[in-house]
């Protein structure tokens, strides 16, 4: 059967009907892109000078791309960018290594993983904001709250993915380690921790995902400082084109921030 | 040898993992009894077990399901009627999807729920808002699983539709749907699985709405056991919703 598609398969992609053929350059991609970009610009400017809308909901392009100036000029940028900084990499750094021992615990041991992987398999995708007001009785309204729910929310991906990788060690690495007589300290170091490096790396690449988010949602909700208390202000002055301009960046660095930790990391896509 | 086969048994390890669960809860309980933890920190476990009877009566708790549920419903419906056509497109027109799958990618990174005060000046405060976001959270995943779906399917499958002469829409409907489909379903789980979150962190950060709300109110209230039991209520409520949603996922699977 594996013959017969193979055989066929180079006729099926070239063919009529349900898949469009021939190879696409990358000129031709880059003009689809640019072509997407421009139409979309011009319908956002169209509806924005339209008065369809409430004036000011749909603000003109240019006036975002001022806002997004003066936001970068604004030294209170900065400031709170530095707090929102600074509680990601702690939740990553508290969430990580929480995630990393549990994981090595749960896939290293099979009786450990079903007694206790349930748990963390099915609490992980759950809505962790929720936890909130718990962290902000445990740790005040401060920093601290915030960084103990990113720990929390990195925790789960992290302790899954590392507990995924345990498992997935060549077990001929780790009779290797055995013949050469290996010292648990050198089975850890020279054996299962290079070996299970990607899916730790990839684990901690989308636990900084996860705590960017959670952190930010955070600050929303209660806080005195960082980007998502910037952005609620702006929102309670209805300032919308600086209200766009603070998701736009805030987005482009979320994602500079995954791009880095992925090609840091080397499991960028 | 009856240790041994004990260690073997599959239930050994869950009784294990649920009676050291039961042993945390008991220790924290003794703890505050004897006065090592804040108990206006932390509230006795018994009395957040007492509280999730109260809170279902008291607050209503059928018609906040009732009203989260309609959200989650109403978005879970939405991503699939949005998300599959636009992984279908992708899936038929190459250039298309070799133009933008990488920004749908992005967009399953990105952590758009953080735009809601966005929706909120848009929809305002209200459950469309809710809706939207979710359905705006929830696209990225289904979209791709569409795509990668459609692309999976075996060429001998298409090769037999072409060679009943079969029209575009029945090739769709009679091969490339049933043979994606597990693949599909992959990605609805995923998205509902987003929906869900989005649904639920929404409504807590807005204050408005069902299950979301609860948690907010009781913690604004400062009732603490009730908060904790509407914490675990929703987690409860959550991990269902995942049990169930994989169930299918694992029934769907032979399909293929």
């Amino acid at each position: 059967m594996a013959s017969t598609d193979q055989v066929n398969a180079p006729r099926a992609t070239a063919s009529r009907g349900w898949i469009t053929s021939g190879r696409v350059s990358e000129r031709d991609t880059n003009l689809i892109r640019i072509g997407i970009l421009l139409g979309v610009a011009a319908v956002w400017e169209a509806v924005s000078r339209s008065g369809w809308l409430f004036r000011d909901v749909v603000p003109s392009l240019l006036a975002i791309g001022a806002s997004i100036w003066k936001l970068l000029m604004n030294p209170a940028f900065y400031a709170n960018l530095q707090v929102t900084a600074w509680e990601v990499f702690a939740s990553l750094v508290i969430g990580g290594a929480l995630g990393i021992f549990v994981g090595i615990l749960i896939g290293a041991n099979r009786f450990l993983a079903a007694a206790y992987e349930p748990y963390v398999y099915y609490l992980a995708p759950t809505p962790r904001i929720i936890f909130f007001p718990v962290m902000i009785m445990w740790f005040g309204v401060g920093v601290a709250s915030k960084i103990a729910l990113g720990a929390l929310s990195c925790f789960f991906t992290v302790a899954l993915s590392t507990a995924g990788g345990m498992r997935q060690i060549d077990k001929v690495l780790i009779r290797v380690g055995n013949s050469f007589r290996a010292t648990p300290w050198q089975m850890g170091t020279k054996i299962y921790l290079p070996a299970m490096r990607v899916p730790v790396l990839n684990g901690i690449r989308l636990g900084f995902g996860t705590a960017t988010v959670t952190a930010l949602l955070a600050e929303t909700k209660l806080s005195n400082q960082g980007l998502g208390f910037m952005i609620m202000q702006i929102y309670a002055r209805f300032d919308m084109p600086s209200l766009y301009g603070l998701l736009i960046i805030v987005f482009v660095i979320a994602g500079l921030g995954n791009l880095i930790l992925g090609k840091v990391t080397g499991t960028s896509d | 040898m009856a240790s041994a086969s004990l260690m073997k048994s599959r239930w050994f390890p869950i009784a294990v993992g649920a009676s050291s669960v039961f042993a945390v809860f008991a220790l924290l309980e003794l703890l505050l009894k004897i006065g090592l933890v804040n108990r206006y920190i932390v509230p006795f476990p018994s009395d957040v077990v007492m509280a999730l009877e109260r809170i279902i009566v008291e607050e209503n708790v059928p018609a906040r399901i009732r009203e989260t549920g309609f959200e989650m419903l109403c978005s879970c419906v939405a991503v699939i009627l949005i998300g599959v056509p636009i992984g279908t497109a992708l899936y038929r027109y190459r250039a298309l999807r070799r133009a933008i799958v990488d920004w749908v990618a992005a967009m399953a990174a990105a952590p758009l729920v953080l735009a809601f005060p966005l929706f909120l000046v848009l929809f305002g405060r209200s459950s469309l808002t809710i809706i939207v976001m979710s359905i705006i959270t929830g696209l990225a995943p289904i979209i791709i699983k569409t795509t990668e779906g459609l692309s999976g399917v075996r060429p001998v499958l298409m090769n037999v539709g072409r060679s009943l002469k079969l029209t575009d829409t029945q090739m769709f409907w009679k091969i490339l749907m049933p043979a994606a489909l597990p693949v599909i379903f992959s990605g609805i789980r995923l998205s509902w699985t987003f929906v869900l979150i989005s649904v639920v962190g929404i409504e807590f950060l807005i204050n408005l709405g069902g299950l979301g709300q609860l948690i907010n109110d009781l913690a604004e209230r400062y009732d603490l056991p009730g908060t904790y039991a509407a914490i675990s209520f929703v987690i409860i409520v959550s991990v269902c919703f995942f049990m169930l949603l994989e169930r299918v996922e694992t029934w769907l699977r032979p399909i293929r």
